[in-house]
């Protein structure tokens, strides 16, 4: 395998940074040019292999502008965020570092802040995360030191005024550009776009949805936040998932708090005769109606187990019209795993 | 207890009341008090604060309190004592995520905020809470600080 030290390039160094814009990333730049965008998800391996983590991530290439890399989501253990992300821009990928505030205190957070932009990252998305009480170690202790608000003003504090929360100065400030999440699907929501709107003001430029399944919901939120003029200060990538089959869409909407699938969408997958494919046109069909929402700048697409679809579902809904994102010029292609 | 603590945010605005004409005279204790016995009944007003709060509110006496700006429900019972919420795990029906047999403590904030005058202050950012401050009394913090400002 050729590693870019030996091919004589550093694909993930940082491009320059451009009048206006907060990091040297290629995700913000194609949001800024006013690009429809896409994201999606890589699940870090239970593994200690880096070549596993650029297998995954192959599957995304020429299919999206930007990879979320999940802190321990479902606060289940698994290879760190910030690692994978590290192993992302070695290859030139635009990685999306996602900090849960379980897991670590502030002197812990701003640390990794700090070496993930060293190590090239240029996007965080800020989460309070999920409770250790429904991960795999739930005897664990929980942090919560801040929450996703506090989250992003500290690391705003760290970029735009070049100091630490103590005060202390950096003597290099992290440029990322700043990301949160939104869940207009859950109660309260009358409130949900205030909380969104407290993101914005705490200092998020994009934000990443829970699974929207309910285009009426997404409408109405749009609404309300473009009447608080939030979509003009912010990014917002509506949430859509891959489900696999009734079973799955009703297991995720029972067993994972704050998602929310409206019974006909279980019924055309229950009536399908292909139920794998059913989900995956839904999908392509909800980014296409989502993308006509005005406000909604792109779509985080989230496969979990069915990462091998991201393409073929990128390509049929069409939402990037001709454009191809970035793929590496040098794909580092592992070999498969045994 | 939870009862009492549903209680005081169905009557959101009645607590602000409350709050309001009551705020100055505490403080004006608290000052009072602090001049003529400087920190020596710290404990006994620390304990009589954490009673009254906790029976009204089941407060945790983070030092910080935030009740006026989060529609008197207080924020540390959330089990990720998120000061900025909800979190975008709260149930179909209202409850917490992670405590189902509890209303989440961020859909009562919002909404006994939407009962109060200065109800809007819970779109303000509220800041982490200061760790070292735990168990101690926001009555006494605050009639310091004030005293703190003036002198």
């Amino acid at each position: 395998m050729l590693r870019p030290e030996e091919a004589g390039l550093n694909p993930g160094d940082p491009l320059p940074i451009l009048p206006g814009h907060v990091s040297g990333g290629r995700f913000e730049r194609v949001l800024r040019a006013g690009h429809f965008a896409i994201t999606t998800e890589i699940a870090p391996p239970d593994s200690a292999d880096p070549d596993e983590v650029l297998r995954r991530a192959h599957l995304f290439d020429g299919h999206v502008d930007a990879i979320n890399a999940t802190d321990g989501s479902g606060a289940h253990c698994h290879m760190s965020s910030l690692a994978v992300c590290a192993i992302l821009t070695r290859v030139g990928y635009s990685p999306i570092i996602q900090i849960s505030c379980r897991d670590r205190n502030r002197i812990a957070i701003q640390g990794d802040v700090l070496g993930a932009a060293a190590l090239r990252v240029g996007n965080v998305l800020c989460l309070s995360g999920d409770d250790v009480s429904v991960g795999d170690h739930p005897e664990a202790k929980p942090v919560f030191d801040f929450d996703s608000v506090t989250l992003l003003q500290t690391i705003r504090t760290l970029r735009d005024e070049s100091r630490f929360l103590s005060g202390r100065k950096l003597d290099l400030p992290p440029q990322m550009f700043l990301g949160a999440s939104i869940n207009p699907f859950a109660p309260p929501y009358a409130n949900r776009v205030d909380q969104f709107a407290k993101k914005v003001a705490a200092g998020a430029e994009f934000v990443q949805s829970q699974y929207c399944f309910d285009l009426a919901m997404a409408r109405d939120f749009m609404a309300r936040a473009r009447d608080l003029g939030l979509t003009e200060r912010c990014f917002t990538l509506m949430g859509v998932g891959v489900l696999a089959s009734a079973k799955t869409a009703k297991w995720l909407r029972s067993a994972i708090p704050g998602v929310h699938i409206p019974d006909e969408v279980i019924r055309r997958l229950e009536q399908a005769e292909k139920p794998k494919a059913e989900g995956r046109r839904i999908a392509v069909e909800l980014m296409q109606q989502l993308a006509e929402i005005e406000g909604i700048n792109g779509i985080h697409l989230m496969a979990f187990k069915q990462e091998e679809f991201v393409g073929e579902i990128v390509k049929a809904s069409g939402v990037l019209g001709s454009r191809k994102p970035w793929a590496p010029e040098f794909p580092l292609v592992p070999t498969p795993s045994k | 207890m939870y009862k009492v603590r549903l209680w005081s945010v169905k009557h959101s605005r009645g607590m602000e009341r409350l709050y309001h004409a009551t705020n100055p005279l505490v403080l004006g204790l608290m000052r009072g008090l602090t001049r003529l016995f400087g920190h020596r009944l710290d404990r006994p007003i620390t304990a009589l604060e954490a009673g009254v709060k906790g029976f009204l509110f089941d407060c945790k006496m983070c030092g910080d309190c935030a009740l006026s700006k989060t529609g008197m429900s207080c924020p540390m019972n959330c089990p990720k004592t998120i000061r900025n919420g909800p979190c975008g795990g709260v149930r179909e029906n209202g409850m917490c995520e992670v405590k189902p047999e509890m209303r989440c403590v961020w859909v009562a904030a919002w909404d006994g905020a939407s009962r109060m005058q200065h109800g809007d202050a819970i779109k303000n950012v509220n800041f982490a809470v200061d760790h070292r401050r735990k168990g101690t009394s926001s009555w006494l913090k605050l009639a310091r600080e004030d005293s703190d400002a003036a002198a």
